[in-house]
């Protein structure tokens, strides 16, 4: 699965993505999962108020989201266009 | 009898070159001369010496394939709400300095109302939905810019 990071979280994390095989099947299992490789997940994940996800290229609200069929995770900061 | 929906003009662009609101205003006056007003909107990169401290440039970064198509969609938004002939977005990315042109948004109807709220719409919707996050440079430090929670709160009124 390809899973993106942008803006501060790409920066804690240090790369733009990655490819990982997840067990995971759901957002938050996703999380759980990363946090458990490496400290710097759960630096970037310490406060999940702070985190919007895309699954597939669509915003989510609840992350509980299923990702069993998605090809790509991106994690970001609340955004700040216009 | 059910009113003809008004086929319009959609045109999105997610780029890192400047823009003209001028050429892109007569660019829909060429093509129609059917609507009755055009409301646009024109952000800049401001200015902002806080604490002493200088705005060198602001770095917009993106989600590239996903930027344009939430654009998209929340212009396909207003046009389920409002009339519109057309609709004109360009978001820039990349380093901008203060004074730079960063968003536009232009909207055409038949009258004013639907025009100015379509872009008002717009504008609420690029703020907190787009994947754009801005990020401020300094002589010393960098800063990403804190999204508002009166930004977030204001899409609850549409």
């Amino acid at each position: 699965m390809k899973i993106l990071y942008f803006a501060w979280l790409r920066e804690k994390i240090g790369v733009s993505f990655e490819e990982k095989e997840i067990k995971a099947v759901t957002v938050i299992g996703l999380i759980e999962e990363l946090v458990l490789l490496d400290e710097k997940y759960s630096i970037a994940f310490s406060d999940l108020s702070f985190i919007r996800v895309a699954v597939d290229q669509k915003l989510i609200q609840d992350f509980k989201t299923s990702i069993k069929d998605a090809k790509e995770i991106a994690f970001f900061p609340p955004m700040t266009g216009g | 009898m059910a009113k003809e929906k008004i086929f319009c003009n959609l045109s999105i662009s997610v780029q890192e070159l400047d823009f003209d609101i001028q050429y892109e205003i007569d660019n829909i006056k060429r093509r129609k001369k059917n609507f009755g007003g055009l409301a646009s909107f024109l952000g800049q990169v401001r200015d902002s010496a806080e604490n002493d401290k200088t705005l060198l440039f602001l770095e917009l970064e993106h989600y590239p394939d996903m930027t344009e198509k939430e654009i998209t969609s929340i212009c396909n938004d207003a046009l389920g709400k409002w009339e519109l002939h057309d609709i004109r977005v360009i978001h820039r990315v990349g380093k901008l300095i203060p004074g730079d042109n960063i968003v536009l948004v232009l909207a055409t109807s038949s009258h004013r109302e639907e025009a100015f709220k379509a872009v008002e719409f717009i504008m609420d919707f690029l703020k907190s939905r787009v994947p754009i996050w801005k990020k401020e440079h300094y002589e010393n430090n960098s800063s990403w810019v804190k999204s508002k929670k009166s930004d977030e709160e204001l899409l609850s009124r549409w």
